[in-house]
């Protein structure tokens, strides 16, 4: 019964794992194919079933037929960090003060304050579209890279103040208490013992941020012009008559390349139990 | 000297402390007494500063209190829960307080050493606290309100989490460690009588956000103002039994005594410990609390309910009679307003 059990459970492990990475591999075997790879059938082995080329990487560095994704990289590694960077920062701030204050604004709580907050986010993205054009063309910010911040700081704050306020509701009021009668003023109890216990929440609070800004292409593609483009922008400017799917998909792995970085690197902050021996 | 004059508090309309005025000497212990929701816990936080009174004064030696953040009162505090910094080891827990103060780091952490080896924990210095048990957490809170060497110490209830053994030898160790902390004001909020009775030096009864009775511990178990204080200080609790004065006292089934009182209706209260096994009463059994060396026992009898503390294990099952003296001489009488009448 164990054996059986064992079985099928690795069984549906490897399905999932198989599912899961088969378009990264189709990617990766395709990058490195041209037109005659890609038209030959299903193929997988280099050199035997077909002959690599590197076309399709150069293509996104300024070879013949592809563009230079370095600057659309550039400026979606500015507007996401930077957004994010805000919305964390002014999300966090905001989440703190809703989790431990009591706010009243005509019929509205604190849970009408946070609802609304991510009430920004149900909105489908068409609805806000217009609203931000007209802001930004108003601002004179149109195609450009702090117009884009102003619009994502928009979007992911609320993702921000979701997650935090959850986080924050978490830790113990006696923890700011105690803090306050060791001789901290409500700042200095949020910089020096919330927000280092706070930590696993601001990770996946950015991670969100991070993820839901770089992999924008709705407002990206709305709200720039030539002036100022976003990698999913450039991917797609890509296409042409003939689809260089070598191309696209290399330069699909150069875009999901720094989330598979930042997954790595933040997935030991994610542990459990960050709380321990807070309050018993 | 700290001092509390007229001060009430209410939250969420409901009272927690109504008029309460007090003194507690520097140097001294005094351990506030109450049920849960007698308001000790919010006395504690009012002087604390976590809540904020309606009206009254709180002092410390003539300064004002009673608007003062709490960050900017040398008060230190320990309370039910184990409230520890999970991100620093217990070194810097400890430390955290004098180097908020200003201390420098390596100074902040030998004294934060020396408190921590004067509670037993100088082998768990390095340590998180999510890595000791609930007794050493509750030390470290301890050690960290130690080290701060605040005027005043606030106590609410830091044991109540803790069993019954280790309770017993934190008590009598901190007793000891207090001793040291001289001209501390030390105020000791517990549910228990026999522990305020053991620890303090003065007393405060506590009955929905009153103070009814305060002085030496062992006075006012002997002379309680009250009925409401003497339910507060015995335990197990004081039995009122209500009998009516005409040249006797007459507590119908219960029988009568000859006390000399003005006519009218009153209250015995008799403790626990002045019913006898073997007796004219015939009572029934409703509960036994074995307690180690001493016995409870709930009974039931001409429709009261009455409780039997014997210093010996008895075991006994709900159900059983038994036949039961009741030694009214010994009681303490009430009036119909409450306060206890000379007999």
């Amino acid at each position: 019964m164990r054996t059986l059990y064992l079985t099928l459970k690795y069984t549906a492990i490897l399905l999932w794992s198989a599912f899961v990475i088969f378009p990264f591999l189709w990617a990766l075997t395709t990058s490195f194919k041209t037109a005659n790879g890609v038209t030959g059938g299903a193929t997988w082995i280099p050199w035997v079933q077909y002959e690599p080329s590197i076309v399709g990487w150069q293509s996104l560095f300024g070879g013949a037929g592809g563009i230079n994704v370095m600057q659309p990289f550039a400026n979606s590694l500015i507007v996401t960090l930077t957004a994010s960077a805000i919305s964390i920062t002014l999300g966090t701030l905001a989440a703190y003060a809703l989790s431990r204050f009591s706010f009243k604004f005509l019929w509205m709580r604190n849970s009408d304050i946070t609802f609304f907050f991510i009430s920004q986010r149900i909105m489908p993205p068409i609805v806000l579209a217009i609203p931000f054009f007209l802001m930004l063309r108003t601002l004179g910010l149109l195609d450009s890279l702090p117009g884009l911040i102003l619009v994502y700081v928009a979007l992911l704050m609320p993702i921000a103040v979701w997650v935090m306020v959850d986080f924050f509701n978490g830790i113990p009021r006696g923890l700011d208490e105690m803090a306050w009668m060791d001789g901290c003023d409500p700042v200095t109890t949020f910089r020096r013992v919330i927000l280092p216990n706070a930590v696993p929440g601001l990770v996946v609070a950015g991670m969100f941020c991070l993820i839901f800004g770089w992999n924008d292409f709705f407002f990206a593609f709305t709200l720039t012009f030539t002036q100022t483009q976003l990698l999913p922008v450039a991917i797609v400017s890509l296409n042409s008559s003939v689809t260089p799917w070598w191309a696209l998909s290399a330069a699909a792995l150069v875009s999901i390349a720094p989330l598979v970085v930042l997954a790595f690197v933040v997935e030991r902050f994610l542990s459990k139990g960050g709380l321990a021996g807070a309050v018993r | 000297m700290l001092t509390i004059t007229d001060l009430s508090l209410t939250e969420a309309k409901v009272p927690h402390l109504s008029g309460l005025t007090a003194s507690f000497q520097p140097g001294t212990l005094t351990t506030i007494l109450g049920r849960t929701g007698a308001g000790k816990t919010s006395l504690m936080r009012a002087i604390a500063g976590l809540l904020i009174p309606d009206s009254g004064r709180i002092a410390l030696a003539g300064s004002d209190w009673t608007r003062l953040p709490p960050w900017k009162r040398p008060v230190a505090m320990v309370t039910q829960q184990f409230i520890n910094y999970p991100h620093l080891n217990v070194r810097d827990n400890v430390a955290f307080p004098l180097v908020r103060a200003g201390v420098a780091k390596p100074e902040a952490a030998a004294k934060a050493d020396a408190a921590l080896t004067r509670v037993g924990l100088s082998s768990m210095m390095d340590r998180r606290p999510s890595e000791l048990s609930g007794g050493q957490q509750q030390r470290v809170a301890i050690a960290r309100a130690l080290v701060k060497k605040a005027p005043v110490l606030l106590l609410d209830e830091p044991f109540v989490n803790l069993d019954y053994k280790l309770r017993e030898a934190f008590r009598e160790d901190l007793v000891e460690l207090l001793a040291t902390e001289t001209g501390t004001t030390v105020l000791y909020a517990s549910t228990e009588p026999r522990e305020a009775l053991q620890m303090g030096d003065q007393i405060i009864l506590m009955a929905e956000g009153r103070i009814v009775q305060s002085g030496q511990p062992r006075t006012v178990f002997a002379a309680p103002a009250s009925l409401t204080a003497a339910q507060v200080i015995n335990d197990p609790p004081i039995n009122p039994i209500p009998f009516r004065q005409t040249s006797v006292a007459d507590f119908g089934a219960l029988g009568q005594h000859p006390f000399r009182l003005p006519p009218g209706a009153y209250t015995l209260g008799l403790r626990a410990a002045d019913i006898h096994p073997g007796g004219p009463h015939q009572a029934e059994v409703t509960l036994t609390e074995v307690t180690g060396s001493e016995t409870i026992t709930h009974l039931r009898l001409s429709g009261q309910h009455l409780v039997m503390q014997e210093k010996s294990v008895v075991p006994r099952t709900p159900g059983d009679r038994l036949g039961v003296s009741l030694d009214l001489g010994a009681g303490l009488v009430f009036g119909a307003d409450g306060a206890r009448k000379e007999i």
